[in-house]
């Protein structure tokens, strides 16, 4: 055994050196970088005196998932090398380097973060876990809520987006944490010292101090990026004159004919159901909303804000421009299309880019296409319409930057003068109309469930069987509608079987919802 | 190892007398074998040891030099064996893999080379994959050490420490003809520190000396006998000389004032987290200073009987502190105690978690309440204990329960075996779910969402073994899935072979990845890669029909989700009997893009044509239903928020970190969901050709678009 190495007898605290390590938490997502950035932050050190030490737990988190690397330092002592601990302790850390934002949640949640010590230095942009990008619905974590903990939590919040930033400067984002390290001025280093490490590291030197000079400035300017609660969307003002007088007569009937509070939505379909179809299909529209508006004040809509024709206009464009064969195909072939794509893949001058679409037409669709009377009469042979699915049913590959394929395209999207008689249009036509009948005949009884009826066209979206599904979703859905006409609180009971129906694909969370609305 | 550089670490391996090495502990390892004069070194990659194979993989001139042999093993089994070099001669010899997922397969070669006993220095180098991260069940890897005879290292987790362990190691082996397994935990593997470096060592017995001279010793060998000398040899020579070595070199150290009312036993693996424990509770200093004396045993297996009673005699109760159940150390120091007569009080897991990883606020809670019982003066001077709970019971806080997402692993963007769960997710809408077990490898990711694929994993190589009770008539086959990995590893025998033997009627998929690559990329029989040092190339179909399957087929391009569907239907409903087996063969993307990245900009750079795909998603055809997403997964194919009024929910959104590896566009072909995917073929440096054909084109097109443009009426934007 070997002696005490401490001189003994010990007794009295007031050997104990009252040193303390500066703690450094990374909450990096595999391939971010962490592992770089913890490089750097330990050669720093050492270059500078300082004794330091950093751990990391990568195992499968490097696919994918979360990772936390762990830095301590201490200005060396000659001869005594300090005794550092492996994992951070909650409660117990400087500084928490966060290269997103669910990750700077999560650093407050374990504890990392406290209010007498930690900055937060956090990235704002979002990376979506496989759970926010899975749901029917919208799944995504709500970043105010990280920005209200981080701003409870920590000592000092920076956080702006360090993604958009590094990518803009031609890096990734571990340099624009190592710049925004160094500008928030926890670490005894100067600026130079940061950079001459990036510079050691002898790789994408240039591109690196870029990022981390434009982080650096970034973070003394302006630190905080403030984050939004909803999604923008964007609701344009009603111009005070159009050109094309039958588009002006358009926003003169909107600006006419309705309440202000409905005008967004209303301007916002117009444009939608004219670029789906042409200007007589958008003031069939108003004169359908103009209905609807009739009725809305006849229930007393005014005192409701008009919430009947507001959630009315959104949903009634929605419907009226549905996804059929003649729409994709005139999206497909646009040439605004074209250099939308280009600008997407980043594609520069000298370079060509074609494209290539993944369609799998099926004879339902083709079917919905035809005239009404010629889709309907196949459909009713189903050996015929088994025949042709055969032929028709197979995924094809549509090489839009083609000739043969464009010309094939811009005849389907063609079709669109003819769009009123086809099958399919008179289906949706159907199935719109049944489902304006419920909601309004609700109207007069239970206002708040009719608005939230007409929300419910939300869960009818995607292609072929996703489309099926949704649809079915929505017929269970609109099924207890007479459960909850007479009840109070029907609305709220609607909105819950709708979140519900946008949760999984199966729908076992709306079957659940279901059974306890049948239990009322 | 052929997609990733390990050359600025050979370096490290390179340093002599006096340089002081920075790096990572597992890299300290390594160094550390060449510094003892280590003749041969094997082992199985594995998370936290895959480094050390890695770097020795890549370091063909530095062992060439030393006269090292190097040899990636077929398993631990295979790697453990190997140390029987070291039975009859006295060379050097180490192993390492993974515990205690590689100690279990290692075990039937490690209880022969215990029983026998070795000549040269064996060593074992454990990777402890214990506590958070980590991928395997939490067993003790100090069982193993117990039931064969094997010493267990356990030391210090900073560099000099580790290091002089592995050159203790050799010797104590030696000393004592025993094996030794040295314990690395994860984080000390991947801890980064510093040690001032010593010359390599050639070996001072060559294996070619030995190869030479043969030597045959029969009460070596396992076999009555010899197999009751032995065991007398292990209890009452072996034991001895090793539990003599320990204390003479004193290997186990201990800290802080020479007597106490009370003490700390721990493992050497335990001392950085109980030291900052001690720190907390104003007990020690970040210097090593404690105020409590400290007994820390770098050697875990055997316990040094007369070290322990010395250290708990005079002393109330001392705390007994090591990770994991059982408490075999605790009880052991029970006994030993009992034996001596010593009233010392012994507490251990009676405040200490029986399970789970021993952070510093474990430790904390655990010293307070043992200090508190035996020396509650001590805690006179506490300062304020690190307390994140004001913060974590704030709502503002418990709010982010909900908002922040679980991050479980998954498949990388454009991983070759995505496509493969997203047919196997196809058939399973057609022919209803199907008994399915997994195995070990990437492709276990598939049990989670969104595939949520996979019923059991019984180990490596094991998949299609653990189907194998499901042999009897029913209206559905099970499904096993096993990778290329686990198919050399055990899989052709135990798996397979099982399977042709017993005519199990199942079907069996073989994911073929060209690497083993949840450990980092190694190459494997099946590696497509030519490597001169080893043999690959060697098929997995060829394979499988030799050992007598009939019903096998291959896929050479697993993004083909169609023939993956066609074909996993047909087997799960074909008339024959027998194993289905099915190889999917694609490229592992993440190494195939370490591959073919550079040499794609440096073509683009030397004006060469090359084509790059990538996908992308028209936002306007996107009606936000995600089930492209449920169907796949990648990290790539992401959502976005679009400022439409008229879209509630975000649309699918493809990030620059797409490979173009076409899996989007085959599910939504194959499961007929939407046509919003495009891939994009950007042509770089275009020939006169392409440019010309492209302007023809572009004047038809272009035309086209013009007239439609002129005739719609529409909003300016």
């Amino acid at each position: 055994m070997k002696e005490a190495v401490i001189d003994q007898p010990v007794t009295s605290t007031a050997r104990l050196s009252p040193l303390k390590p500066l703690s450094i938490a990374v909450l990096a997502m595999g391939g971010q970088g962490g592992g770089v950035l913890t490089d750097w932050i330990v050669e720093l050190a050492e270059a500078q005196g300082w004794a330091a030490q950093s751990t990391s737990v990568p195992g499968v988190a490097q696919r994918t998932g979360a990772t936390i690397y762990y830095i301590e330092m201490l200005q060396a002592r000659s001869g005594v090398p300090p005794i550092l601990s492996l994992m951070p302790t909650p409660g117990d850390v400087d500084i928490v380097l966060a290269a997103e934002m669910m990750e700077a949640g999560r650093s407050i949640l374990r504890g990392l973060v406290t209010p007498d010590k930690t900055v937060l230095i956090a990235s704002t942009h979002r990376a979506f876990a496989i759970s926010e990008k899975v749901a029917p619905g919208d799944g995504i974590g709500n970043s105010a809520t990280v920005i209200d903990a981080a701003d409870f939590a920590a000592k000092k919040t920076i956080a702006f987006d360090m993604e958009t930033l590094a990518s803009r400067n031609g890096s990734v984002i571990s340099a624009a944490l190592f710049g925004a390290l160094a500008a928030a001025g926890v670490l005894p280093f100067d600026k130079a010292a940061f950079e001459a490490t990036i510079t050691a590291g002898g790789r994408g030197v240039d591109a690196s101090l870029k990022a981390f000079n434009a982080a650096f400035d970034r973070t003394r300017q302006s630190p905080r990026d403030a984050v939004a609660a909803a999604p923008g969307k964007r609701f344009d003002a009603l111009p005070a004159r159009v050109e094309n007088p039958e588009l002006d007569r358009l926003v003169g009937r909107i600006r006419a004919e309705f309440p202000e509070i409905a005008h967004g939505f209303l301007f916002a379909g117009v444009k939608r159901l004219v670029d789906f179809q042409d200007p007589a299909y958008a003031a069939e529209y108003l004169d359908r909303l103009g209905a609807l508006l009739g009725l809305d004040r006849g229930n007393g809509g005014d005192a409701k804000a008009f919430a009947f024709t507001v959630q009315a206009a959104k949903h009634v464009a929605i419907a009226m421009a549905y996804d059929d064969v003649i729409r994709v195909a005139d999206l497909k072939v646009r040439g605004s299309r074209f250099a939308r794509v280009r600008a997407e893949v980043g594609a520069k001058d000298d370079q060509i880019v074609y494209t290539t679409e993944y369609m799998h037409p099926r004879m339902a669709e083709v079917c919905g296409t035809l005239p009404k009377r010629l889709g309907e009469w196949i459909e009713q042979r189903p050996k015929l319409f088994a025949r042709l699915d055969r032929w028709i049913n197979q995924g094809r590959r549509v090489r839009t930057g083609t000739v043969f394929w464009f010309v094939g395209l811009y005849l389907v999207s063609a079709l669109r003068g003819r769009r009123r008689g086809t099958l399919r249009h008179h289906r949706e036509t159907l199935h719109r109309e049944a489902w304006l009948a419920a909601a309004t005949g609700l109207l007069s009884s239970n206002y708040d469930l009719a608005a939230e009826t007409l929300e419910c066209r939300r869960l009818v979206k995607g292609y072929s069987d996703t489309h099926a599904r949704g649809m079915s979703k929505f017929d269970r859905v609109m099924a207890v509608l007479p459960l909850l006409a007479s009840r109070q609180d029907g609305a709220e009971w609607m909105r819950r079987l709708r979140q519900a129906a946008l949760m999984d694909e199966q729908g076992i969370a709306l079957d659940g919802a279901l059974k306890t609305v049948a239990t009322l | 190892m052929a997609e990733r550089s390990f050359e600025r670490e050979v370096q490290d391996l390179k340093l002599g007398a006096g340089e002081v090495f920075h790096g990572e502990g597992i890299l300290a390892v390594t160094k550390a074998l060449l510094q003892s004069g280590v003749s041969y070194v094997g082992g199985y990659q594995g998370a936290p040891i895959s480094h050390l194979m890695d770097v020795l993989a890549d370091a063909k001139d530095v062992m060439e030099e030393l006269g090292v042999h190097f040899e990636t093993s077929a398993s631990e089994a295979a790697a453990t064996a190997m140390l029987s070099a070291s039975v009859m001669y006295p060379v050097r010899g180490a192993v390492t893999f993974k515990s205690t997922a590689g100690t279990n397969v290692a075990s039937d070669a490690l209880s022969n080379l215990s029983s026998g006993g070795v000549t040269g220095g064996a060593l074992i180098i454990i990777g402890e994959d214990f506590g958070e991260g980590s991928s395997i069940m939490q067993e003790r890897s100090h069982a193993f050490a117990m039931k064969s005879q094997v010493w267990l290292l356990d030391p210090r987790p900073n560099l000099p420490s580790i290091v002089k362990a592995v050159e203790d190691g050799f010797e104590l082996s030696e000393a004592s003809s025993t094996p030794v397994m040295l314990e690395v935990r994860i984080r000390a593997c991947h801890v980064r520190g510093q040690f001032v470096a010593k010359d390599n060592q050639k070996p001072r017995h060559t294996l070619r000396e030995a190869l030479e001279n043969p030597v045959r010793d029969v009460n070596r060998i396992v076999l009555p006998p010899a197999s009751f000398l032995q065991e007398k040899d292990k209890l009452e020579r072996r034991w001895p000389a090793a539990v003599e070595f320990i204390k003479q070199r004193k290997l186990n150290e201990l800290f802080g004032p020479a007597e106490g009312e009370i003490g700390i036993v721990m493992l050497g693996g335990m001392y950085n987290s109980v030291m900052r424990a001690l720190q907390q509770l104003g007990l020690a200093d970040v210097y090593g200073c404690s105020l409590v004396p400290l007994y820390v045993m770098n050697v875990a297996y055997p316990l040094i009987d007369d070290e322990l009673v010395a250290f708990c005699a005079g002393k109330t109760a001392v705390l007994m502190v090591e990770e994991g159940a059982p408490e075999y150390i605790e009880q052991a120091l029970n006994t030993i105690l009992r034996r001596r007569d010593l009233q010392t009080k012994v507490s251990g897991k009676d405040v200490l978690p029986m399970g789970g990883e021993y952070t510093a606020p474990v430790l904390v809670k655990g010293l307070q309440q043992f200090i508190g019982q035996h020396a509650r003066l001590l805690l006179r001077n506490q300062p304020p204990v690190p307390d994140p709970s004001p913060v974590l019971n704030d709502p503002k806080v418990k709010a982010l329960a909900a908002t922040v997402p679980q991050r479980p692993p998954g498949f990388c963007t454009g991983c070759p075996e995505r496509p493969i769960f997203a047919a196997m997710k196809l058939v399973e809408q057609e022919l209803g779910p199907h008994h399915v077990s997994a195995d070990i490898g990437c492709h276990l990711f598939s049990i989670l969402p969104p595939f949520n694929i996979g019923g059991t994993t019984m180990g490596y190589g094991l998949g299609p073994a653990s189907a194998s009770a499901f042999n009897v008539p029913a209206g559905k086959r099970s499904i096993a899935v096993m990778g290329d990995g686990g198919f050399w590893h055990n899989g052709l025998a135990s798996s397979v072979g099982n399977a042709v033997f017993n005519k199990q009627d199942g079907v069996i998929l073989v994911v073929d990845n060209y690497y083993s690559a949840a450990t980092g990329g190694q190459d494997i029989m099946s590696s497509r890669a030519q490597n001169p040092r080893r043999k690959t190339n060697n098929s997995i179909v060829n394979a499988v029909k030799g050992i007598g399957a009939e019903w096998v087929r291959q896929i050479d391009r697993t993004y083909d989700v169609a023939k993956v569907r066609d074909t996993l239907r047909e087997a799960l409903t074909t008339e024959q009997k027998g194993p289905k087996i099915i190889v999917a063969s694609s490229e592992c993307m993440l190494n195939k893009q370490r591959r073919v990245r550079p040499q794609f900009f440096k073509a683009v750079k030397d004006g060469r044509r090359m084509v790059k795909e990538r996908f992308g998603v028209d936002e306007d055809v996107c009606t936000g239903d995600h089930a492209c997403i449920r169907l796949s997964g990648c990290p790539s194919l992401s959502v976005k928020h679009t400022d439409d009024p008229l879209k509630d929910d975000p649309v699918a959104a493809i990030d620059n970190g797409c490979v173009g590896c076409g899996n989007c566009g085959e599910v939504s072909e194959a499961a007929a969901l939407c046509p919003s995917f495009y891939r994009a073929d950007i042509i770089h440096n275009p020939s006169g050709l392409d440019r010309l054909i492209y302007r023809m084109r572009r004047a038809v097109i272009g035309w086209l678009q013009r007239r439609r443009d002129a005739t719609r009426i529409a909003f300016a934007d």
